[in-house]
């Protein structure tokens, strides 16, 4: 069994905050790979009336089909993990070529007290494997500046049309801690 | 290569796309999006030049966003191996409005004709199936063809899965646009929407 080591007392609210950006910029496809840092906005969305959570079997589904939610008018958002990152890298060439909104909050491991090596090689090249493919970069490390990073991504990649990848750190989510 | 009672590829596409009306076409890369435009260019032709195992993913968000058009995804027997997972995705969302039509010739036409998966062991509608596409079939003959094109338009009955067994004949390539930003804005311009 294992437990986030900021789980314990109270539920972190900065994932509200994200949802309530998101709801503001009229996201309405909701594409993610399930991940525990993210769990809390999982909920929100799968709740709501106006977005829709796809469950993917793997990350770069939601890059396509971010593509095609656009050419159908509709905005959406990736969730996924760092390792998915991997998964995504020639599926992002989709984005400068077709030239669609694309935004995707990351939540990282691989940094910040991992206890797990093998989280440790695609996390440490994340954020070079996004701006080798042309995704911009933001990271929040604590909560209170994800709203103001929320709101700089979903500005920039929906407005200007700038992929961006906001990394939520490991510090920010509570390092996995792993019990016997 | 060619052996007898397959269906050609050509005429397929076109017996699909012949009376398209509203339909929103996504042509998976390789030859699947030439035949889409030798059956006619189109407003609402999506076609593909890349982002292998992607086509369905990409009429997936489309058809989600737009539940009242009928999306249809023509795509090749090698790009749907590559995104079986979308399967199982669509099969979870159930978009009514969604329609997938794998032209399957065995082989990767494209990049020499070596043979794929789908020659010897892998079954798509059986995998279609079991991702809980209920409407999943093979098909043979052109009247099949034409009675799914047909169903194509019914937005409230998908989706549903088709896979052809076609000729794998090289056919004189037709060439669609390979300008993405184009090809998008020009579907969503069809659709109403306004550039950024």
């Amino acid at each position: 069994m294992h437990a986030r080591a900021d789980a314990a007392d109270t539920a972190p609210t900065w994932p509200d905050d994200i949802f309530a950006t998101l709801q503001r910029f009229d996201v309405r496809q909701v594409p993610y790979v399930p991940d525990a840092g993210h769990s809390r906005l999982i909920q929100r969305v799968l709740a709501s009336s106006t977005m829709r959570g796809i469950a993917l079997t793997t990350e770069e589904e939601g890059v396509a089909l971010l593509a095609g939610a656009w050419a159908g008018g509709q905005r959406g958002v990736l969730l996924m993990q760092s390792s998915g990152v991997g998964n995504c890298i020639n599926m992002l060439s989709l984005i400068p070529i077709l030239r669609f909104p694309f935004l995707t909050l990351v939540t990282m491991r691989g940094e910040w007290g991992e206890f797990n090596p093998w989280q440790v090689p695609m996390g440490s090249t994340t954020q070079g494997v996004f701006e080798l493919s042309g995704v911009q970069v933001l990271r929040a490390s604590n909560a209170a500046e994800v709203p103001a990073v929320l709101e700089a991504a979903a500005a920039q990649a929906y407005n200007a049309l700038t992929p961006t990848a906001v990394l939520l750190s490991q510090r920010l989510i509570g390092a996995k801690v792993f019990t016997k | 290569m060619s052996k007898a009672n397959l269906l050609d590829r050509r005429q397929v596409v076109s017996t699909l796309l012949a009376n398209r009306k509203d339909v929103v076409a996504i042509g998976g890369l390789g030859a699947s999006t030439n035949d889409m435009c030798a059956a006619g260019d189109h407003a609402r032709n999506f076609y593909l030049w890349g982002g292998m195992g992607g086509a369905a993913m990409i009429g997936l968000g489309l058809a989600l966003a737009q539940p009242k058009l009928p999306v249809l995804v023509i795509t090749g027997d090698g790009e749907m191996l590559m995104g079986l997972g979308s399967l199982a995705t669509i099969g979870l969302q159930k978009p009514p409005n969604l329609s997938i039509v794998v032209l399957d010739n065995e082989a990767y036409g494209e990049t020499g004709g070596q043979t794929s998966h789908t020659s010897a062991a892998a079954d798509l509608v059986g995998i279609a199936t079991a991702c809980g596409i209920k409407h999943s079939q093979s098909i043979s003959t052109m009247a099949e063809v034409e009675a799914f094109a047909q169903a194509v338009h019914d937005v409230s009955a998908g989706p549903r899965f088709a896979n052809v067994k076609i000729d794998s004949a090289s056919l004189e390539r037709i060439l669609p646009t390979r300008d993405g930003t184009y090809i998008v804005n020009r579907i969503r311009g069809d659709l109403g929407f306004q550039p950024i």
